[in-house]
């Protein structure tokens, strides 16, 4: 995610401290002259750094509500893990009309989007040529993380595209047929729960359908101060997903939409990586589906939530078994799938391969004569990570020798 | 002149969750080196099957690994019991694993057989009562 920072750092609060660095799962993190420093060519875009940072001086990057003043009409595209955010809600419309009451002038919800991508996912499952098993793209992060470092596997995403950009090309067309109006005069804002959400849907794919991304932690509390004002009236009745849809917000969500038995769900950083290396390893043979995610507990742990995502995931449980079961009116054709998923190659130490070996001599040698106790107080995460700074020629060294 | 890289790692005996460790770290300095992903996935797959073989059958081993610019070596060295009729262990199915390492999803009889299709050589030693060396060697 080279060309859109999902993670800047506010150097005045940052105290130089290893709690991001260690807890980084691409070791994209140094510490440099008292301050953290983030690789953004290794950076995935988990918001594990600005959940783990002590001092809030890691923040994600994401687009102003204001934005909603440079469109003549504005749709918003809020995330099922929006509706776990709020105790006591009985119907999701309550959420949908205070988006309405906030200045938005349509609401899709991206649950809709991701129940055309679980039937799209139902009819790729068909095709046994397709190879196994298929990997869900709802997490950008993990999606990343494969592209980074393991490139191989990247033949098995789903081809199918993220669910806001299949709920933004809907709710264009539909908005285009009410209004009149120009594609170019309609705002589509999509409302998101992590960093790597706001830079997929500021990648190259998806930027041309989604204009603005926004966090739910910015628009919370002017949403719940319009809650009350949604009852003076009676609700105007915009929800469509059903339990598929908003079981996405959760962890084991998206593959608990396929009908099927045959799926792994891992969530949570190393427990992905732990199901990634076994995936390399062949250990999954007989399983159709893996769904990755990077936050533990799914979408609801991401960063830009306001509500403990356990119980977040309560709320949204009982949301969703009070939820129909909903069939998308709309198949997932052709024009929901994106271009093939290109590797990255991010782990090469040289692209000449006697170079690399050497190189990895000289990091074998310099890290034989490390403590090995990982402590990180050298700026690197690792003994290993610090021997190959240090090969690849950094003026760094170990504080305890 | 070729420079190689030497790789050494203790597997032990038992332990089904930690196995693959070593097949981990030499993927991941593969991965690093830049060899082509599928000829890293052959040798992935194909140290993995060694790694739990002498997890099953021996009470664990060492793996040592050089890295060439054009070709890769892996010795797996075990103490174990030994095979006594290679040829038979060779057959795909053929297995001497007991029930409960099967219900476990492993011993299949796959794991010597795989070796051989997924490396461009493979050569196994083996002597009842001393132990199983086998060699698997892979171009890149």
């Amino acid at each position: 995610m080279s060309q859109f920072k999902p993670v800047i750092l506010d150097p005045e609060r940052c105290n130089g401290c290893v709690s991001c660095m260690k807890r980084c799962p691409t070791e994209a993190i140094r510490v440099r002259g008292g301050k953290a420093v983030i690789r953004y060519e290794l950076c995935m875009g988990c918001g594990e750094c600005v959940k783990a940072c002590p001092t809030n001086a890691k923040k994600e990057c994401y687009d102003s509500f204001d934005g909603i003043k440079d469109f003549a009409y504005t749709i918003c595209l809020p995330s099922p893990a929006l509706y776990g955010q709020f105790s006591n809600l009985v119907d999701i419309n309550v959420i949908l009309n205070a988006l309405l009451a906030l200045g938005f002038n349509k609401v899709f919800e991206v649950a809709s989007g991701a129940e055309i991508v679980s039937a799209g996912t139902q009819v790729l499952l068909e095709n046994k040529d397709f190879p196994r098993p298929i990997i869900g793209t709802g997490c950008p992060a993990a999606t990343e993380l494969i592209l980074m470092r393991y490139g191989h596997l990247a033949p098995q995403l789903s081809p199918i595209e993220q669910p806001e950009v299949i709920a933004a090309k809907l709710a264009v067309d539909e908005a285009i047929k009410e209004t009149g109006l120009p594609r170019e005069k309609i705002g589509v804002f999509a409302v998101t729960q992590c960093a790597a959400k706001v830079s997929s849907l500021k990648s190259d794919s998806a930027r041309k359908y989604i204009d603005r991304v926004l966090a739910v932690k910015e628009i919370y509390f002017n949403l719940l101060a319009e809650i009350p004002s949604t009852q003076e009236k009676p609700l105007a009745d915009l929800a469509r997903a059903g339990k598929i849809g908003i079981g996405w917000a959760a962890a084991s969500g998206e593959s608990s939409g396929l009908c099927i038995d045959n799926y792994v769900s891992a969530d949570g950083a190393e427990n992905v990586v732990e199901v990634l290396n076994q995936l390399e390893n062949r250990r999954l043979h007989g399983i159709d589906f893996a769904e990755l995610n990077m936050c533990s507990s799914g979408c609801v742990g991401g960063s830009m939530n306001v509500e403990n995502p356990f119980l977040a995931r309560a709320r949204l449980r009982i949301l969703r078994n009070k939820a129909v079961l909903s069939v998308p009116q709309i198949s997932c054709g052709e024009e929901f799938c994106r271009t093939e998923y290109q590797p990255k190659d991010v782990c090469k130490l040289s692209q000449n391969r006697a170079e690399a070996i050497k190189l990895t001599k000289t990091i074998q040698d310099i890290h034989a004569g490390l403590p090995g106790l990982d402590c990180g107080a050298c700026g690197a995460p690792r003994c290993m990570a610090l021997a190959e700074d240090i090969a690849k020629g950094e003026e760094v060294a170990c504080k305890l020798l | 002149m070729s420079e190689s890289l030497k790789l050494s790692y203790t597997v032990d005996g038992g332990d089904f969750v930690s196995a693959g460790k070593a097949s981990e770290g030499v993927k991941r300095t593969l991965k690093s080196i830049g060899i082509d992903p599928a000829v890293i996935r052959r040798i992935a797959i194909a140290m993995y099957e060694g790694e739990i073989n002498m997890v099953i059958h021996a009470s664990g081993g060492t793996a040592e690994i050089e890295i060439l610019e054009d070709k890769i070596t892996i010795v797996l060295q075990d103490k174990g019991p030994g095979i006594e009729d290679i040829e038979k262990a060779m057959q795909e199915g053929f297995t001497t694993a007991t029930a409960a390492i099967r219900e476990l999803g492993f011993g299949a009889g796959m794991g010597l057989p795989n070796m051989k299709r997924y490396s461009d050589e493979l050569k196994v030693e083996s002597t009842v009562g001393v132990g199983t060396t086998v060699y698997l060697s892979f171009n890149v």
